[in-house]
C-alpha cells in the first residue's frame, strides 16, 4: 500500500496525498463535513441541494461553461451527499489536474446560487425524489428509518422532505453553503500519477489564499435510548411483499463495528464482488423457498446507525414466516456464535474484496475520503490489519449485545395489489 | 506507466476446437478477471418458451458433474471469488473474478459449469420461483415497462429482439427441464467461444490451464450462428401505461439505430454524444433539465450490438410534463437531423470520448470488457490504439448522415409508464 502524505494548510484545509503510478490518471476528492444528519427540520435536503448548486456556476466558471470542462479533457466528475458528508470528485488524465484544482478551489467560496438557477433546480430535485418514490421499497426504507430515529438527523431522507424542498429559499441554501463550505471543514484527497512535492506546491497555490474561517458548529442531536421493539407497516399498490428488520449498530469507528461486519459476512454474505449463496440466511430464507432474495447491510457512519436485513417474499408466503425464520437464525448465532472456519473465510473474503476495490485509483481516493468523513483517515487502509485481530468470541459478544429485541425495528411492506 | 492494450501486449491463441483465448497481464494488481461468451443465445428459443435460455444460464451454477450447489459455491466463496452467467439474444456471457493465485480453480469451475451442468430439478424449480417473483415485481417497475414497450414497438414478433430474454409470467411456467437439457446438449460448445483473462497472472500458465479444461471440448451438434431476420421500418407508436402508486413517469423515445458492425456506428455515437451525453447530458440535458428544470435524469444512448439496437432518449419526469418533454426532445431530434453539429460540439465530444480511455482501463474488468468488445465485434486488437484517429476522422457531416439514416422524428416509438 502506498504511503499517504497527510498535512493541514494554515487556513485549516486537511490534505491527503497518495502517489499511485499504475495509470496516467489522478482522482481528486473534496469532502465537506456536512450531510443530512446535520440538517434541521424545515431545511431537510439542504446539503444535497447545495451539492446540486455547486454545478450551477461561479463568476469564473459560469454554469454553461462548467458542464463541459471535465468531459472535454476526458475526465469524469460527479458528487454525492450522504447522511454524514458531501463529496465531489474528478478523475481525469494526470496532465489536466490543474483544471480540477482550479474549479474546486473556486467553487469552495464563489458559487453563485443564482435565484433562477436555484428555482430550476428545485423541480429537478423534486423529480429526483419522485424517481426514488417510484421504487416501492423506498417507502419501506423511509418508514423504518423514521421509526428508528425520532431525534437524530438520520431520521430523514438525504434528499429531504417534500415540504422542505417545496418551501426552502435560496437564501437559506446560500447560508448553508457559506456556513459549511470553508477550508477548515473540508478535506482534499488526491490519489494517482503525481509527484507529492509538485502537487503540494499546486495545492498551496490554489487553496492557500482562501481565508481561514471558523470551523462551523455542526448541528446534531443524539438519539435517545430505544425502550422496546418498534414495528411499522407500509401499504403500497404492488404485488410483492417485503420485510425489513433493523438493529441499532454502532458508529464506524467503534471497536464493535468490525466484529459486526464479520457477523454480517457470515449471516448474509461478504458483499462487494462476492456472492452470498452459502451464507446462513441465504440457506434459511432463499433455499427454503420462503424468499426470492435477501441481503444485509451494515454501513460505516459517524454516529450509531442501523444494521439491516431485507427480504423479498415469494408468492404464497407471509411476512411472519420470513421474520420468524430470520429471528430463529439470529437466535442461533447468539447462542452458538460462529465457527473458526467461518471466521477464516470472512477474513479471506474481506481481503479479496479489498484487493478488488483498490484496483481503481478512483476507489483508492474514495477510501481515503470516506475514512476522513469518519474522522480517521487511516480507517480504510488499516481495515484488514484490524480485522485480523477479530476472534470468534468477539463476534459472539457483539451478536449477543446488538441483536436484541429492544434494539430492533421491524417493517413490513404490504402489497395491496 | 500503463499503455493501451494492443496486439503486441494481448496474447491471442485459437485452440483447434475454435475457442479464442486472449490474455493480458496486469502485474500491478492482485486479482484476475475472466470474461467471455459462447454462441448460444436466446435467438433459437421459441416465443412460447421465451426465457428458457436465461433460465438455463442461471442454472449453470446450480450443480455440475463434480460439484453440487453447496460445494460449487463454497469453493468460490471460500476463496473470495465470484463466477456468474448472463444471457442475451446472441450469446451466453460469463464473468468471474478471484485473487490471482486462484485462477486455476476459477477456470476449472467455469469448465464444469459450461460443460457439465446437471440442472438439478429442485434447483431449477427454485430458480423458476425466484424468476416469477422478480417478474411480478417488474410489472410495477416503470423503467422496465417502458423498455418492454419500446422493444415491442421497434421489433416485430418475428424478430428475436421483440422478446424479453428474462421471459414472462406466461412463458416461464412452460419451460421444462428437458428443454433446458436439450438446448445445452445442442448449442453449447467451444466453437466461436471467447475467453478473456486479465490480471496478475503468467500468460503461459494461464494458457496451459485453459487447455487443460477446454481443449477437449467438441460439440459436433453446435449450430452456426443464424443471421437475424431483415428489419423493415417500424410504425410510429405512443404507448401510455398507467401504474398505480407512482409519483413520476418514466419516458423513452426511440428509433432503430445501427449495429456495432455498421460503418456509421461510430458516427452515430458521436452524434448521440452531442444529443444526450456530453457535459450535463448534451443538448437535451441542457434544455430539459438545466433550462426547464423538468427532469433529474434525461439522456440518450445508442444500444447497437450484434444487431441493430435502439437509439433512445430516456427521462423521468412529472406526469404533467410528459408531453412537453416529448415535444422538446422531438425538436432536438429534428435539429440533429436537419443541421450538422457545430465544430465546437464535435471537438468537445471527440476529446471526451478519446480522453477517457485510460479511465475505462483502470481495472481488470475494464480491460477485459474492452478486449472482449474488440474480439467479439472483430475490431482487431489495435482498436484502442487506433480509436483516437478513427474518432477524429469523423466529420460533422458524417454525424449528420448517420442521424439522417436512423432518426426520423415523425416516426418515433414512444413509451410512458407511471402516474
Amino acid at each position: 500500500m502506498s504511503q499517504v502524505t497527510h498535512y493541514t494548510l494554515p487556513n485549516g484545509l486537511t490534505v491527503l496525498l497518495k502517489e499511485i503510478h499504475t495509470a496516467p490518471v489522478i482522482s481528486m476528492w473534496t469532502l465537506y463535513r456536512i450531510g443530512s444528519r446535520n440538517e434541521r427540520t424545515g431545511t431537510t435536503g439542504a446539503s444535497h441541494w447545495v451539492e446540486h448548486m455547486m454545478f450551477k456556476g461561479t463568476k469564473k466558471y459560469p454554469a454553461g461553461i462548467l458542464d463541459g470542462l471535465i468531459d472535454r479533457v476526458g475526465g469524469q466528475w460527479n458528487a454525492f451527499t450522504s447522511h454524514d458528508s458531501t463529496m465531489y470528485y474528478e478523475t481525469l488524465p494526470a496532465e489536466h489536474i490543474d483544471l480540477a484544482l482550479d474549479l474546486e478551489s473556486d467553487r469552495m467560496t464563489n458559487a453563485l446560487f443564482d435565484p433562477e438557477e436555484t428555482e430550476s433546480e428545485r423541480t429537478v430535485i423534486l423529480s429526483e425524489r419522485r424517481g426514488s418514490e417510484n421504487q416501492p421499497t423506498f417507502w419501506l426504507r423511509e418508514e423504518v428509518r423514521t421509526t428508528a430515529f425520532k431525534v437524530h438527523g438520520y431520521h430523514h431522507e438525504i434528499i429531504g422532505d417534500v415540504h422542505d424542498l417545496t418551501t426552502m429559499t435560496r437564501d437559506q441554501l446560500y447560508a448553508h453553503y457559506q456556513h459549511h463550505y470553508t477550508p477548515a471543514n473540508a478535506v482534499l484527497v488526491m490519489a494517482g500519477a503525481f509527484k507529492t512535492d509538485d502537487i503540494r506546491q499546486k495545492i498551496d497555490a490554489y487553496y492557500g489564499h482562501i481565508p481561514n474561517r471558523t470551523k462551523p458548529n455542526l448541528f446534531s442531536r443524539p438519539e435517545p435510548a430505544q425502550l422496546g421493539e418498534r414495528r411499522v407497516l407500509v401499504e403500497r399498490p404492488i404485488k410483492t411483499a417485503f420485510v425489513m428488520v433493523s438493529y441499532r449498530a454502532p458508529e464506524g469507528t467503534h471497536p464493535d463495528w468490525l466484529a459486526l461486519s464479520v457477523l454480517d459476512s457470515v449471516l448474509s454474505g461478504a458483499g462487494g464482488s462476492i456472492d452470498n449463496k452459502t451464507s446462513r440466511l441465504y440457506g434459511a430464507l432463499v433455499k427454503s423457498e420462503i424468499c426470492a432474495s435477501m441481503g444485509g447491510n451494515l454501513s460505516e457512519t459517524i454516529d450509531p446507525y442501523l444494521y439491516t436485513f431485507s427480504m423479498t417474499l415469494r408468492d404464497g408466503h407471509t411476512h411472519q414466516e420470513a421474520e420468524t425464520i430470520l429471528l430463529a437464525e439470529l437466535d442461533k448465532i447468539c447462542q452458538d456464535g460462529i465457527t473458526s472456519k467461518e471466521l477464516t473465510r470472512a477474513k479471506k473474503q474481506a481481503r479479496a474484496n479489498f484487493a478488488y476495490e483498490t484496483e481503481s485509483i478512483t476507489n483508492q481516493a474514495y477510501g481515503l475520503a470516506q475514512s476522513s468523513a469518519l474522522g480517521d483517515h487511516t480507517w480504510h487502509d488499516t481495515y484488514l490489519a484490524r480485522l485480523e485481530s477479530i476472534t470468534t468470541d468477539d463476534v459472539l459478544d457483539v451478536a449477543r449485545r446488538y441483536l436484541v429485541p429492544q434494539n430492533r425495528i421491524v417493517g413490513w411492506l404490504i402489497p395491496t395489489g | 506507466m500503463q499503455t493501451l492494450p494492443n496486439s503486441s501486449t494481448i496474447i491471442r491463441d485459437v485452440l483447434p476446437n475454435g475457442l479464442r483465448v486472449l490474455i493480458y497481464e496486469t502485474p500491478h494488481t492482485h486479482s484476475v478477471v475472466i470474461s467471455g461468451s459462447i454462441e448460444a443465445g436466446s435467438m433459437f428459443e421459441s416465443p412460447e418458451k421465451s426465457g428458457m435460455v436465461s433460465m438455463l444460464s442461471s442454472s449453470l451454477m446450480r450443480g455440475t458433474r463434480k460439484y453440487d450447489f453447496n460445494t460449487l459455491h463454497n469453493t468460490l466463496e471460500d476463496m473470495g471469488a465470484n463466477l456468474g452467467m448472463s444471457s442475451g439474444v446472441h450469446k451466453i456471457g460469463f464473468h468471474g473474478k478471484a485473487l490471482a493465485e486462484d485462477l486455476p480453480v476459477l477456470l476449472e469451475l467455469l469448465g464444469e459449469a459450461l460443460r457439465h451442468p446437471t440442472f438439478p430439478a429442485d434447483e431449477v424449480e427454485r430458480l423458476r420461483g425466484e424468476r416469477l417473483t422478480w417478474l411480478n415485481y417488474r410489472l410495477q417497475d416503470t423503467g422496465w415497462l417502458t423498455a418492454r414497450s419500446i422493444r415491442e414497438g421497434l421489433y416485430p414478433p418475428s424478430h428475436p429482439y421483440h422478446y424479453a430474454s428474462t421471459g414472462t409470467l406466461e412463458t416461464i411456467p412452460n419451460i421444462t427441464l428437458d428443454d433446458i437439457k436439450a438446448y445445452h446438449a445442442t448449442h453449447f460448445g467451444a466453437q466461436d467461444m471467447i475467453l478473456v483473462i486479465v490480471g496478475a497472472i503468467d500468460t503461459a500458465q494461464a494458457l496451459a490451464c485453459v487447455r487443460q479444461y477446454f481443449a477437449d471440448w467438441d460439440n459436433p451438434y453446435q449450430p452456426q450462428p443464424t443471421p437475424l431476420p431483415e428489419l423493415n421500418s417500424h410504425p410510429p407508436r405512443d404507448e401510455r401505461i398507467k401504474v398505480a402508486g407512482k409519483s413520476q413517469s418514466d419516458l423513452i423515445i426511440a428509433t432503430l439505430g445501427p449495429s456495432r458492425f455498421a460503418k456509421d456506428y461510430h458516427a452515430a455515437v458521436v452524434a448521440n454524444g452531442v444529443l444526450g451525453q456530453f457535459g450535463m447530458m448534451g443538448r437535451i440535458g441542457e434544455i430539459v433539465r438545466e433550462r426547464e428544470g423538468m427532469a433529474y435524469h434525461v439522456s440518450s444512448r445508442v444500444d447497437g450490438g450484434y444487431g441493430p439496437g435502439a437509439w433512445r432518449i430516456v427521462a423521468g419526469v412529472h406526469p404533467d410534463n410528459v408531453d412537453k418533454t416529448i415535444a422538446l426532445c422531438r425538436k432536438e431530434l429534428e435539429k440533429l437531423v436537419s443541421e450538422p453539429v457545430t465544430e465546437d460540439e464535435l471537438r468537445d465530444f471527440q476529446s471526451y470520448t478519446t480522453g477517457r480511455l485510460p479511465l475505462q482501463l483502470e481495472t481488470n474488468e475494464g480491460i477485459a470488457n474492452s478486449i472482449h468488445t474488440m474480439e467479439g465485434y472483430g475490431y482487431g486488437l489495435d482498436y484502442l490504439m487506433n480509436y483516437r484517429q478513427m474518432i477524429y476522422a469523423i466529420t460533422a457531416e458524417d454525424a449528420q448522415k448517420a442521424t439522417q439514416q436512423y432518426i426520423h422524428p415523425d416516426n418515433l416509438v414512444i413509451a410512458v409508464a407511471g402516474a
